[in-house]
């Protein structure tokens, strides 16, 4: 049996690696599930064939980065996933629904009749976009914070909703659109990719105005985080998340105005995510149930998080090389044809 | 009217889902292999009429594997959500596996499943069958933790437990390899082979029946019989290893199959009887001498153990363990029967013609998935009253802060979107089926024109030689 506690922080590296795998999961359906929110507004049934086919070959590969998400946290995280799944009971599993109803409608949509086809349409929209509006409210009452006793959960089932919450979950939506409408700015073109700029616009208002709530209330939700943000040195040290932020905001706001600019306002909203995944990470640091728990209380056992270190090194890059290959292969612009 | 019992509904919740979610695993596991089989058929003998049906199944592996997936991402919460205590303290042992599961299977099979159903003209023949053997070997490999996971619910060693009542890894061979779990792992790939060849078997012989596509239907057909000739036999053998290792094992488990109450040596095979828990026995008894005890001991008048050695509260439920082991073993003996009288008539030359035969395969189709499920009851219904057998018992795994009325609300909602989803599904695999095989019209980079032509009327003529 080995074990590397003593040689290293282990709690600090799978803190990080669960961070990296729930920042992919949100980037990688984030574009899938913005798609899936602004599916009805497209301008043609040839424009949602397609977006649909854009994001075809990626979706499962998307949506397993959720599952490594929760099965990282039951094994790296036990307290964390024991204590925090029945507290997000009802959200997670509207989530999941969401999910669930989406991803068939992906694959029925291809088979159904003409007509049939506007109902895994509507059905497509709006599991994603419940997925993506429980995702951002369980986001919310998590930095929120949850009622613990011993090793439970002792809150009550709809502890969930609370007004910062649904703001939250409002602003997961624009976000995952923004990531939607600059995927397809990237991956189409034509009557596409025109409308799809149009949106990213449109979109973008609402994100600076989400990001900016986010920004001014998150200091109020508990003392530590506004002592960790305003107090010096850190300010100066933290001083350049919020500028690359608005310097991301000026560059996709030029761009979105360019029409030969295709593929970079979709990696800006990559940085926007990133910047603003950073400011809430170092802002709940070390906290993994926040304010009750750390990494290190919450870490399984030494022999577990070395075993699946062990795995994860060689692997992981494994996973990204073949994720890429597969992006890949399926590179360039998209038609609006049967695939298969 | 909020009065539920939170631990029943926790778990009939956690049995709908995972019941609804085997079935796609278990199909797209045999349908990965079937394919990759086709495909190698159509590089190595250049016959179109593998490529029509690997074009054929695509779709239904396609939808079958969503429905996988978007099930599976269930499954990674509701152990949290329903059983968080448990999770807690199993999750140093389980954690790992199910880490392993995702980084070396689930991504594996998502990602070149892309390449599988949309690469075609835009990677290589080769790299194009590369991936469909990887997206096989991923289910294969998906299986094997999955397994191990389960197995050792079934018979945990390799752990201490901690002051605070949590397990801790000692030996992680032991762990993975656990001793019901190589048992377990081939009965289970065996099991969904079986359940994808019968599916696929059917359906050639519904065209067969309404005569279309004559020579992929006889493809299908033909491969189908070699399964059941071959596997279903294989599995009865593999059944009968597992059953001796879950009376080392579980012995509670078998008396509750075998439907015993007493412990009696020169025990009877009971084929039918109405276990009646309340009062410890079995009405309407039609009982074969000394079977059982002859199918577990192999040995006339070996020693079986009764289910009035545990404690009551120690006792799996009897009735749908011995019920649903008769379903499984049921279905299993009709596939082997399948199997024979397919090759009989498959050497009179009457395979491909008899309705008799091929109305019987058409009636098989769901067989595989319901001797699975049934399957699946016996092993954890009969694992009952524990979780981790022996050590945690279901009752002491429930999360604590969930209400019975959360339960029954979710649970119900679950019952209404699964229906929803799996009646659309059925209807959209059946919808493809009856559509039939679609001739290959599109322009593709894989064969020439003049060439094509030539195979296709070759074959058609001798379709039933490459079975």
């Amino acid at each position: 049996m080995f074990d590397f506690s003593s040689v290293i922080d282990l709690a600090m590296i799978w803190g990080l690696l669960i961070a990296t795998a729930i920042f992919l999961y949100v980037l990688l359906d984030g574009f899938d599930l913005g798609i899936g929110i602004l599916f009805p507004f497209a301008p043609s049934h040839k424009c949602r064939d397609r977006m649909m086919n854009s994001i075809a070959p990626f979706w499962d590969g998307n949506e397993t980065w959720l599952v490594l998400g929760g099965g990282g946290l039951f094994a790296a995280f036990p307290l964390a996933y024991s204590v925090l799944m029945p507290a997000f009971y009802i959200p997670i599993i509207l989530m999941l629904l969401g999910l669930i109803l989406r991803g068939v409608a992906f694959e029925f949509r291809f088979k159904a009749s003409d007509k049939n086809r506007y109902f895994w349409d509507y059905i497509f929209h709006f599991g994603s976009l419940s997925a993506a509006f429980f995702q951002g409210m369980i986001l919310g009452s998590f930095v929120q914070g949850v009622k613990v006793s011993g090793r439970d959960f002792v809150g009550g089932p709809f502890d969930w909703i609370t007004v910062f919450s649904i703001m939250t979950g409002i602003a997961v939506v624009f976000g995952y659109a923004l990531l939607g409408s600059t995927w397809l700015i990237m991956k189409t073109e034509d009557v596409t990719q025109k409308w799809a700029r149009k949106v990213a616009s449109y979109v973008l208002w609402f994100v600076v105005i989400f990001m900016a709530i986010v920004c001014i209330t998150m200091p109020f939700l508990d003392e530590r985080i506004k002592d960790f943000w305003f107090s010096v040195p850190n300010i100066y040290y933290l001083l350049p998340i919020p500028l690359v932020t608005f310097g991301l905001f000026l560059l996709i706001f030029y761009d979105l105005r360019r029409n030969n600019v295709e593929y970079r306002p979709f990696f800006v909203s990559i940085g926007l995510f990133l910047m603003g995944y950073l400011g809430l990470g170092i802002s709940i640091y070390p906290w993994i149930i926040p304010f009750r728990y750390t990494i290190w209380e919450a870490a399984a056992s030494g022999p577990g998080l070395s075993l699946m270190l062990v795995g994860v090194v060689p692997l992981l890059p494994l996973i990204l090389g073949y994720t890429g290959y597969c992006y890949y292969i399926f590179r360039g612009k998209t038609s609006h044809e049967h695939l298969y | 009217m909020f009065d539920f019992d939170p631990v029943l509904l926790a778990r009939i919740q956690f049995a709908f889902t995972i019941s609804f979610h085997i079935i796609f695993p278990a199909f797209t596991i045999g349908l990965a292999s079937f394919l990759a089989v086709l495909e190698w058929r159509w590089l190595r003998t250049g016959n179109e009429y593998f490529k029509d049906l690997y074009k054929f199944w695509i779709k239904i592996f396609a939808v079958a594997f969503g429905m996988g997936v978007v099930s599976g991402v269930v499954m990674s919460y509701q152990f949290g959500t329903n059983w968080s205590i448990f999770s807690d303290r199993v999750a140093n042992v389980l954690g790992p596996l199910l880490g392993f599961e995702v980084l070396t299977a689930f991504f594996l099979e998502a990602s070149f499943l892309g390449i599988m159903i949309f690469g075609w003209g835009r990677v290589s023949k080769r790299m194009h069958f590369v991936a469909t053997c990887i997206v096989a070997i991923g289910t294969l490999i998906s299986a094997f933790w999955i397994l191990s996971a389960n197995s050792w619910m079934q018979t945990p060693q390799g752990f201490s437990i901690g002051e605070d009542g949590r397990l801790y890894p000692t030996n992680w061979i032991e762990i993975i390899f656990n001793p019901s779990f190589p048992y377990r792992f081939v009965h289970m790939i065996i099991a969904a082979y079986l359940t994808t060849a019968f599916v696929v078997g059917g359906v050639g012989a519904f065209y067969l029946w309404r005569k279309r596509h004559l020579p992929q239907a006889r493809i299908m057909l033909g491969m189908a019989t070699i399964m059941a000739a071959l596997v279903a036999p294989l599995q009865v053998v593999i059944g009968d290893f597992h059953g001796l290792n879950t009376l080392e094992h579980q012995p509670a488990k078998v008396a509750a199959m075998e439907g015993i109450w007493e412990t009696e040596k020169g025990a009877d095979l009971r084929l039918f009887a109405w276990p009646d828990e309340k009062n410890e026995m079995n009405h309407y008894e039609v009982k074969i001498p000394h079977m059982a005890s002859y199918i577990l001991t192999h040995d006339m008048e070996g020693e079986i153990k009764g289910l009035k050695e545990w404690a009551k509260e120690d006792r799996p439920p009897v009735a749908t363990v011995f019920w649903s082991f008769r379903v499984m073993v049921g279905l299993g003996l009709l596939m082997v029967l399948i199997g024979i009288v397919s090759t009989i008539q498959y050497f009179r030359g009457k395979l491909f013609t008899g309705r008799f035969l091929q109305g019987w395969w058409i009636l098989m189709m769901p067989s595989g998935f319901i001797a699975l499920l049934a399957g699946w009851f016996v092993t954890e219904i009969g694992r009952q009253p524990y979780t981790a057998y022996g050590v945690i018992r279901t009752t002491e795994s429930v999360s604590p802060a969930i209400l019975g009325a959360q339960v029954a609300w979710s649970l119900l909602v679950f019952v209404i979107v699964y229906m929803f989803v799996f009646g659309a599904g059925s209807y959209y695999i059946l919808k493809l089926i009856r559509k039939g095989i679609p001739a290959i019209k599109e322009k593709d980079h894989y064969y020439q024109h003049g060439i094509e032509a030539l195979v296709i009327e070759a074959t058609a003529h001798n379709g039933d030689k490459n079975v």
